[in-house]
């Protein structure tokens, strides 16, 4: 069991932002009402407490192979409103898994909002995954308010993916991304989006590819639904011989406004970039294949929607 | 067993209303393996969406095992023992294979038990399994992989809507021993295919010529195919293919 001075709603939240369900293996940093709620530190991942900023610097050696760092937050007192800065430097020859999180839990009448701001600074040759995941819960009349920032800084041929994920409970959310990538870097971004109710969420991107054969995608895939509105703007940046991809590809129900911006920007002849965007209502064909099996048009949208942002 | 009475459905056109199938009695026995059989533009494929409740008849009635199902919606339908197969699979982004045959079967379906209704239909199970059911997949490896949820199903009565459109000359061999298959396994459920493909149309105990919305003529292979061969209600896979 988890070994923290964390209470049922924080577990709970851990578990569905993290999937921490047990002290994790490897370094970790929990932060719980602006907190330190716990910390280990590995021989070749060091986390330590920012001077005059909120936040941590965290330090993977040269060489990390295999290891893993948990930063997970939880907000579960109402009221709260904290910027926090985590920074992450990232030797070279490094194969790394990152788990960030964010839940709140708001059962107050304040608005609870945490905005992270991560900046990763990725090592020639280094292998990152990176996994988001953003939740609310809560019934009180506050607004949970998540606002991340994220920043990636890709030497020589590293290869970042990051998995961001949000489906449930935030109440609004600006999202902004940028990258910036040498030669023979690669980024591949999975963005899941699901909002509904009153919710409003932004999320943009900004990639820019500098060196040589370095590629990016960035793929989103989002349902707006009740009276919720989404904007996603991604935009990619070619300055050299490079390949760019995004798609953003939604489904939007009842009420719900969705606004897709893909950009693109060539700055080099050999600069080869691609976008996509697709915003519709759920197939009425695929509703009646599911009833056809057995579920009630209920059940098969869920069954659709779930695939779809899987 | 499936009794269709006095079935009629019209839909409003530019020039008025057309109908499309008129005043159309049928009895389905159980164990029987059925072809329903026409012309391009015969009424065949709004018959079977009117079987399975996608479309609502303008009059008449339509009864399941002694049940009035009239007026049941679809998932009513499935839920009393009625599956079909579209014409047109549909795709799904993000819904796998093994997610669809597990909804098929109502139950939390092994791998293993997934494979064996994939090997039915001829596809290796290991390539497909964990495949999305989109726009990578072929009409042909839709069309066997919709075959394998009804396999899954396994309900009383199974409703194949033109299962050899969209697809190669092998995968039609290969349905065609699915069909078999089908045939000899069929016990106390039904089956109804709606073909054109003599082939098909040979394996039928019973043949039911639709034209103009009407049945012209019903009995088995022996008796009504003859009559068929070489018009545009049996024609055989290559000229089918063409």
């Amino acid at each position: 069991m988890l070994d923290l001075n964390i209470d049922d709603i924080g577990k709970q939240i851990l578990a569905e932002v993290a999937d921490i369900h047990d002290t994790p293996a490897g370094a970790y940093n929990f932060r719980v009402n602006s907190q330190l709620a716990g910390r280990h530190t590995t021989d070749n991942i060091d986390i330590m407490t920012k001077e005059g900023l909120p936040g941590i610097d965290i330090f993977i050696k040269p060489n990390t192979k295999g290891e893993s760092v948990h930063i997970p937050v939880v907000v579960s007192a109402s009221g709260i409103k904290e910027t926090v800065y985590n920074d992450f430097y990232i030797g070279d020859n490094c194969d790394v898994t990152i788990v960030a999180g964010c839940g709140i839990d708001n059962c107050g009448e304040h608005d609870a909002q945490h905005d992270g701001v991560h900046r990763f600074y990725v090592g020639k040759n280094s292998k990152i995954k990176y996994v988001e995941k953003h939740y609310g819960s809560g019934d009180g009349s506050g607004k949970r308010i998540l606002n991340p920032q994220t920043e990636v800084y890709m030497e020589e041929d590293g290869v970042m993916e990051m998995e961001m994920e949000q489906i449930k409970g935030v109440d609004s959310t600006v999202r902004t991304t940028i990258a910036e990538l040498k030669a023979g870097a690669k980024l591949i971004v999975k963005e899941r989006l699901m909002t509904h109710g009153e919710q409003v969420a932004k999320s943009s991107y900004q990639v820019t590819l500098n060196g040589e054969n370095s590629t990016a995608d960035v793929v989103s895939r989002s349902v707006a639904r009740d009276h919720s509105s989404q904007t996603f703007n991604a935009r990619i940046t070619g300055n050299a011989p490079c390949n760019g991809h995004t798609e953003c590809d939604s489904i939007i129900m009842d009420e719900g406004k969705i606004l897709a911006i893909p950009s693109l920007e060539a700055n080099d002849v050999d600069a080869m970039l691609f976008h996509e965007a697709a915003i519709g209502k759920i197939a009425g064909d695929q509703l009646i294949k599911l009833m056809t099996l057995g579920l009630t048009e209920a059940e098969a949208e869920e069954q659709i929607i779930n695939g779809f942002l899987r | 067993m499936l009794e269709l009475k006095n079935l009629s459905f019209s839909v409003e056109g530019e020039d008025g209303k057309k109908e499309i199938l008129h005043d159309l009695s049928l009895t389905i026995d159980n164990g029987k393996f059925v072809v329903i059989t026409g012309p391009n533009g015969s009424g065949k494929s709004t018959l079977a969406r009117l079987i399975m409740g996608i479309e609502a008849p303008t009059s008449g009635q339509i009864f399941f095992d002694g049940q009035d199902i009239t007026n049941l919606s679809i998932t009513e339908r499935a839920k009393l023992g009625i599956s079909f197969a579209f014409q047109q699979p549909v795709r799904f982004k993000g819904i796998r294979v093994i997610d669809l045959l597990r909804l098929a079967s109502g139950k939390k379906l092994g791998i293993s038990e997934a494979c064996d209704y994939l090997s039915e239909v001829g596809l290796c199970a290991r390539d497909y399994i964990e495949r999305e059911i989109n726009s990578s997949l072929s009409g042909g490896e839709l069309k066997r992989i919709e075959i394998a949820t009804l396999l899954a199903r396994q309900t009383r009565l199974s409703v194949f809507d033109e299962p050899e459109a969209g697809i190669d000359l092998w995968s039609f061999q290969n349905l065609i021993r699915i069909f078999e298959n089908m045939r000899s396994g069929i016990a106390d459920s039904s089956i109804v295919i709606i073909s054109h493909q003599e082939r098909i149309l040979n394996i039928a105990d019973e043949i039911v010529l639709l034209a103009d919305g009407r049945i012209q003529k019903t009995g088995s292979a022996v008796e009504v195919l003859p009559e068929l061969i070489g018009t545009a209600a049996a024609v055989n896979a290559c000229e089918k293919l063409k």
